[in-house]
């Protein structure tokens, strides 16, 4: 097993208990109602699960999934074409040149394009992490050694042979290394797209329940959010290590 | 029989590895090329197996080029498939059929003492122990031509040792042509009946020694063996 992987879960139960603690004491401390105490915003949790909380969160959840999943289906082929030279020189210098511009700020256009629905959501999503996966699909492609094509080779293979036995399975790794980290910022892409021109999501709560002040019911949205994201992140992470077993041994 | 004519290769790069390099392997023979280091020895390899084409001139194999197996440097197993995985790979791209490729694979398994570790993962073998298995997949494919290059190279001694005589009583047991490329003097004519001497880069053909005691086991404890060591050994052109 690779060193940082945490093997028990008594250590993210302990984690989790150190951080709720802190937050119990920051609140007793600072004792105002902006900071609730977890207590409190469980309860308001529970009551929003009780409302229509759950609904939100399917909401989000299904524009985040979308989203990556939309990304993934193209990024995850065409960073791997980058292995072929010509593919790459074309490809490479447009990633180079739209990877370090803020996408964000595409939101006008692609609402002006694809309405306020969910699609324009799910499209900025997509455009966000498809660069992330991109990059590290390509330059995994790219670092791939030559050796293994030329051992699959000498067995005979054809180019279908290479990329199912060889070069996708190599990448494989880093391709489920990015998706999870595009977790965490298709939730951040995912509060901004919500916080405006929907009323559904869990950026839709966010804003709706500070508009009124609502401070457990703030927390407990904010809460809900990062649920949804720790849940992705965790089932990304059992995909890699049923689909990548080699890499934890 | 393997003939190699006029063989030159220059990489796009404009690295020159071979220059007109001739040779004739007669079928069944046993066959160690040497040189020093950096000579085109894998590129020769690699043309011979087909996976590049030389600039300049032609091999003849004389046999299917399905025939011809090929074991890497470092083994060149996928880290990513089990050892039954790694063995049965070439025999699936041969269209076998999945129950004859079983009793292949486990009877190799079987042979060469690793059917406890079919379902590990090479990273988990010894250096031993995955070369055996790198054995394994290119037999697998019952080849006529066994290429190699410097399959022994990462080996401790002893492991190394053992290993020859295992290749020695493949090479025996299989009628098959063994071609191995190294940069060992010692596994060079412990192995080889010929031995072909090529020079620094652009590599080509310096000599072609013959070496008709090699194939028995104990040949390296005998007079003969360091005579011809020490001939080999004048024979290569200094690395520059």
């Amino acid at each position: 097993m690779p060193r940082g992987q945490a093997e028990h879960p008594t250590s993210y139960i302990i984690a989790a208990l150190l951080l709720i603690g802190l937050w119990y004491l920051a609140s007793f401390m600072l004792d105002s109602p902006e900071l609730p105490t977890p207590l409190s915003v469980f309860y308001a949790f529970i009551a929003g699960i009780r409302a229509d909380l759950g609904y939100h969160i399917l909401i989000s959840a299904f524009r985040v999934v979308y989203g990556i999943a939309l990304a993934g289906s193209f990024a995850v082929p065409l960073g791997l074409l980058c292995y072929i030279n010509r593919v790459d020189k074309f490809i490479a210098p447009v990633i180079y040149l739209l990877y370090p511009i803020p996408h964000i700020v595409l939101l006008p256009l692609i609402i002006l394009m694809f309405g306020i629905g969910d699609l324009s959501k799910i499209v900025l999503i997509a455009i966000i992490v498809f660069f992330q996966i991109l990059v590290t699909t390509r330059d995994a492609a790219r670092n791939l050694s030559v050796n293994y094509i030329y051992s699959l080779l000498s067995l005979g293979a054809t180019t279908k042979d290479v990329y199912r036995h060889v070069i996708l399975p190599a990448c494989l790794p880093k391709i489920l290394t990015a998706i999870r980290i595009s977790v965490g910022t298709s939730i951040a892409v995912l509060f901004f797209v919500e916080s405006f021109a929907t009323e559904k999501g869990l950026g839709y709560m966010i804003m709706y329940a500070w508009s009124k002040m609502d401070y457990p019911a703030l927390y407990a949205s904010i809460v809900a959010m990062a649920l949804l994201g720790l849940f992705l992140y965790l089932i990304v992470e059992c995909v890699e290590k049923k689909l990548c077993a080699w890499v934890y041994i | 029989m393997i003939e190699a004519k006029n063989l030159s290769m220059v990489y796009p790069d404009g690295t020159e590895a071979l220059r007109d390099v001739n040779f004739v392997i007669q079928d069944g023979a046993s066959c160690s090329i040497i040189g020093p280091s950096g000579c085109g020895k894998t590129t020769l390899l690699f043309i011979l197996a087909g996976i590049l084409k030389p600039t300049e001139g032609v091999v003849q194999l004389g046999v299917q080029p399905r025939e011809v197996a090929l074991i890497l440097q470092n083994y060149g197993l996928f880290p990513w498939k089990t050892i039954y995985e790694n063995i049965d790979l070439g025999l699936q791209m041969r269209g076998i059929p999945r129950s004859e490729r079983k009793r292949i694979v486990l009877s190799l398994l079987d042979r060469l003492g690793l059917r406890s570790f079919a379902n590990h993962y090479p990273d988990q073998l010894s250096g031993g122990m995955q070369q055996r298995v790198g054995f394994a997949r290119a037999l697998a494919l019952k080849p006529r031509i066994l290429l190699m290059d410097e399959p022994l190279s990462s080996l401790d001694a002893l492991t190394r040792e053992a290993l020859q005589n295992f290749l020695l009583r493949l090479w025996k047991d299989n009628g098959m042509t063994m071609v191995l490329v190294t940069h060992s003097i010692e596994e060079a004519v412990f192995l080889g009946k010929e031995i072909i001497v090529l020079s620094p880069r652009p590599g080509h053909v310096v000599n072609i020694i013959e070496n008709l005691n090699a194939g028995d086991a104990n040949y390296r404890t005998k007079e003969a063996f360091f005579s011809k060591c020490r001939e080999v050994r004048q024979n290569i052109p200094p690395a520059i």
